[in-house]
């Protein structure tokens, strides 16, 4: 069964003479459990894919499928209680006046969860982080340890699905691969499906079954990592990506 | 022997907080040749704060103490600050982590660089213009007339990069301190800014300090690598041996790289020991 089908996609920003085309006709689907990354340069629409998926990037057209059900405009309330995004820097992405306990306390509140207390605890040790940061403001965390709270907070609602982008870039090495091994546990653990964004093909050769390459919008090349780890790319942009990061 | 345009001896930077002094370098020496050499560490090891220390660029309450920060042989520490500035820019240039936050975004590229070259050169402002257009060139700026009227905020962030190297270039220093300059590039880019830096330096015999987080980058790129921990030097090595590095900490963190070529199911871990910050710093002087 596929968690996530993705048909014909074109999304784009602005209007008339400014209009960007920043994905085109792109297809791919995501079985369940599995793990896809997405890969490319900046600018290669990959980012658009998630928002498009959540809904942060309005102007689209093609399918979405999440669960066999087609996404319309309006995204119905159990779709993100289904779909959970990471986003690329921990320093951005959470409120700086709102404690840890907070951040997470609103998201179960707005999800309808009952033992509110006790799941932020669970959450919490789910992370790897324990009792002691629950009451703790994102600037007395480190970068490591706020994205462990943006994951939490992802993972708050019980998603099926998450969507990383970049959860990694803005980590140093010694923190990237703590962060990476939490995440490999948690899909194991709740049986998550990932749709992963990052420019590092080693980092989405670690984390993925397969992967899609992207250039200028389109996706050039879909291959599986035994493939990538065999430096078999077709595309001859996949392949200068993958000398690139050798 | 190489002759040492700069030699750094026993450098401190020091910030006084309200919980007593926190020491962001922890005496580092190391000296540079007209040579390539590469900073690593993790992010809060002091890299940056070196390379800011020696254009005395930490500004108070940060103290920078040292036994000597030579130029040639004339110790930085002790010009003044009119005399810093006839240094900054035309002797050491920086370059900075992102090019966003580097370039004023309020006037075109053409008028900064430009400025840029006046400042240390009594030149004309056409000769100005065309000299800011060769260096554009020179950083393979394709259409460099158009990018000379252009704001920075049209530019992306690979092109930002290198009109700041083409900035940073143009009053011909003899030292470059690059401060994780390719970070915030993705790897197609990264490449290119990386030889066109490598080209400029060898083509000028100018030393290059290059900062970086990233250990396959700077083993590839530069010849003589310091490895930071905690404020001090941990290890010095060449950079082509940088993968057969001795300390635990270098090795933890080679290790924690996931790697196309030997895939695993769990990457390591790094376990800090406390001895690391304890032991001396080591000496990167030649």
């Amino acid at each position: 069964m596929n968690m996530l089908e993705i048909e014909n996609l074109d999304v784009w920003f602005g209007t008339a003479r400014n209009r960007v085309e920043a994905v085109k006709a792109a297809i791919f689907d995501v079985a369940q459990g599995e793990s896809f990354g997405l890969v490319g340069e900046s600018g290669s629409g990959k980012s658009t894919i998630l928002r498009a998926i959540t809904g942060l990037a309005p102007n689209w057209s093609g399918r979405i499928t999440v669960q066999q059900t087609a996404l319309t405009k309006k995204r119905p309330k159990a779709f993100f209680k289904t779909v959970q995004m990471v986003f690329q820097d921990p320093y951005a992405s959470l409120h700086p006046r709102h404690s840890v306990d907070q951040v997470l306390g609103e998201t179960l509140h707005l999800h309808g969860f009952k033992q509110i207390d006790a799941r932020v605890v669970k959450l919490l040790d789910d992370v790897g982080l324990g009792q002691k940061f629950r009451f703790r403001y994102p600037h007395q965390l480190s970068g490591g340890q706020r994205q462990r709270v943006a994951i939490a907070r992802a993972l708050a609602p019980e998603p099926a699905l998450l969507l990383l982008d970049e959860p990694t870039s803005a980590l140093d090495v010694s923190v990237q691969a703590e962060i990476l091994n939490l995440l490999a546990d948690l899909r194991q653990e709740h049986k998550l499906t990932y749709l992963m964004v990052s420019h590092d093909l080693s980092v989405v050769g670690h984390m993925c079954d397969r992967l899609a390459v992207m250039k200028d919008g389109e996706i050039v090349e879909i291959m599986d990592v035994a493939a990538l780890q065999r430096m078999e790319a077709t595309h001859p942009y996949a392949q200068h990506l993958l000398q690139a990061s050798i | 022997m190489m002759e040492n345009l700069l030699d750094v001896e026993n450098l401190w930077v020091k910030f006084p907080t309200r919980q007593g002094v926190f020491d962001a370098v922890r005496g580092v020496s190391f000296s540079l040749g007209r040579e390539r050499l590469g900073i690593v560490g993790e992010s809060g090891s002091g890299k940056s704060m070196t390379g800011r220390a020696i254009l005395r660029l930490i500004r108070s309450p940060g103290i920078v103490a040292a036994d000597h920060i030579n130029l040639d042989g004339v110790d930085l520490l002790k010009k003044t600050e009119k005399e810093m500035r006839a240094v900054r820019g035309r002797r050491i240039s920086m370059v900075m982590q992102d090019p966003k936050f580097s370039l004023n975004p309020v006037t075109t590229i053409g008028d900064q660089i430009i400025e840029a070259y006046r400042l240390h050169n009594k030149t004309s402002k056409s000769e100005a213009y065309a000299k800011a257009i060769e260096m554009l060139n020179a950083v393979s700026i394709r259409d460099a007339e158009r990018v000379m009227r252009a704001y920075p905020h049209e530019m992306s962030g690979g092109m930002g990069q290198r009109i700041m190297i083409a900035m940073m270039l143009i009053p011909n220093p003899e030292i470059l301190i690059a401060d994780e300059p390719t970070s915030a590039l993705d790897v197609s880019v990264q490449r290119q800014v990386l030889d066109i830096m490598d080209g400029l330096v060898k083509e000028r015999g100018m030393g290059l300090i290059f900062i970086s987080h990233d250990l396959n980058l700077v083993a590839d790129f530069c010849d003589r690598v310091l490895i930071m921990y905690a404020g001090r030097i941990v290890e010095v090595c060449e950079a082509n041996k940088l993968h057969e590095a001795k300390h635990s900490y270098t090795r933890g963190l080679l290790n924690s790289l996931p790697r196309l070529d030997a895939p695993r199911d769990r990457l390591e871990v790094l376990k800090r020991d406390p001895a690391w910050s304890e032991a001396p710093s080591v000496s990167g002087r030649v």
